[in-house]
């Protein structure tokens, strides 16, 4: 089978709109994961050890076990129980859990790397625990952290054709779509390898900006 | 509801297919990870491009891009495989890419003078790869190696859409069969969980292992 560009042109309007889509649901599983990990990290060290305990096993559990599974979970079990969930929804939600678990452990290395004086000075100081996370450790900890979270915002976009199958119409559903209509699968699966080749580039010249940025600050 | 042992060993069987295609896709990926890591470090400038030409493709693009692309678009050019082939090549490629890099980066740790004495020593490159570098930069893989596995293992999910019965199709059919959601998937989620540890065990045994008789040398 030849390559024919004008299959390519036709089909491109389709492609780029399932395009969209995976950059909306990569952002917004993104703040879901940036939000939630910080929080895991948080608690996982906390002084009660009926909050840290179960928060690990949590954690560990969801980084063992396959993103897509998780997504069939939550999206046709948790039906069974009331709570129906959009596609694009349960992906989101699926999503940001799953690497907030990774987050969890870059925001963990951070939170290491602020001096432990730092603490002692906000409790010399008399801060409540909460006083002290988010004036004093949190704006430390995570600026260093920012190009390893960057890194996994790339993975991230690496992982949303997942969601084509729990039926969200991304970039690999669309072209799935138009594969299975045209009987063509050059076309549309190299032109997704390539659109996610070219954003992959884009995002390491971005990345090397950021550690340029942000990295030197942790010394 | 009533047949759970037929459902039990369908999910058993895919968990066999699986733990077939983690081992296999491990194997192909340790493989792909020694030869474009070392690749990277080569003498010859045609071959350190060719490696970091593999690495970056395929660190660039999503897994399941490549094995949707090892499945539908490589019979067009003449070259079919069978799901599990096709599955054992992508994962296998994919994790190699990111394994080369930590092949690479334990190699270029390996101090120095250690470089230096095997050509004091007048040993060959082969040579000093074989008793001198591979031995000592070997326990610094290890650890992300065994990371690396396990994201194997969570990839071999994927293959499920391309028809292949490994334990996410099956837990599909028992879904499609029963009607009951709930149980087959927390029994696959257990199951994987689990070979996840299981790796994670054997790798820090293997560990344990490999460095016996370094600790003066580190």
């Amino acid at each position: 089978m030849e390559w024919d560009w004008n299959f390519v042109a036709e089909i491109m309007p389709t492609l780029l709109q399932g395009l969209r889509l995976t950059l909306l649901v990569t952002l917004l599983s993104a703040v879901v994961a940036a939000g939630l990990g910080l929080a895991f990290a948080i608690l996982r060290r906390s002084e009660n050890r009926l909050i840290a305990a179960p928060v690990g096993l949590v954690i560990e559990f969801i980084r063992g076990t396959p993103l897509l599974v998780q997504l069939y979970f939550i999206f046709y079990v948790l039906p069974d129980i009331g709570i129906v969930l959009p596609p694009l929804a349960a992906g989101v939600i699926g999503m940001g859990l799953h690497y907030a678990t990774y987050t969890a452990e870059v925001y963990r290395a951070g939170i290491e790397n602020v001096p432990r004086d730092q603490w002692e000075a906000a409790r010399a100081t008399n801060l409540t625990p909460r006083q002290t996370w988010i004036h004093v450790i949190v704006p430390q900890a995570v600026p260093p952290m920012i190009p390893a979270l960057a890194n996994y915002l790339i993975a991230m976009f690496k992982e949303t054709p997942l969601l084509s199958a729990i039926t969200v119409l991304e970039l690999m559903n669309q072209a799935k779509s138009v594969a299975n209509s045209s009987y063509r699968y050059i076309e549309p699966m190299t032109m997704v390898g390539m659109f996610f080749l070219a954003m992959s580039l884009v995002s390491v010249v971005i990345l090397r900006w950021l550690e340029h940025r942000f990295g030197r600050l942790a010394k | 509801m009533a047949d759970w042992s037929g459902y039990l060993n369908l999910i058993l069987q895919g968990a066999l297919v699986t733990a077939q295609l983690t081992i296999y896709g491990s194997a192909l990926a340790l493989v792909a990870a020694f030869l474009a890591g070392m690749g990277r470090l080569a003498p010859w400038r045609a071959v350190r491009w060719l490696s970091t030409l593999y690495i970056e493709f395929f660190r660039g693009t999503s897994i399941y891009v490549q094995l949707f692309w090892a499945y539908f678009v490589l019979p067009f050019m003449g070259i079919t495989l069978s799901p599990l082939a096709a599955g054992i090549l992508a994962l296998g490629l994919n994790v190699g890419a990111y394994a080369a890099e930590v092949v690479r980066g334990a190699i270029l740790s390996v101090p120095r003078d250690q470089y230096e004495a095997t050509v004091a020593l007048n040993l060959t490159g082969a040579q000093r790869m074989r008793h001198v570098i591979v031995p000592q930069a070997l326990p610094l893989m290890l650890p992300t190696f065994g990371n690396n596995a396990i994201e194997l293992l969570k990839a071999t999910a994927v293959v499920s859409l391309i028809s292949l019965t490994d334990m996410t199709f099956q837990a599909q059919i028992v879904r499609a069969q029963t009607g009951n959601t709930l149980i087959p998937f927390a029994m696959i989620l257990i199951l994987y969980f689990a070979m996840a540890l299981l790796i994670s065990a054997g790798m820090r045994s293997l560990e344990r292992r490999m460095t016996r008789g370094l600790d003066g040398v580190r």
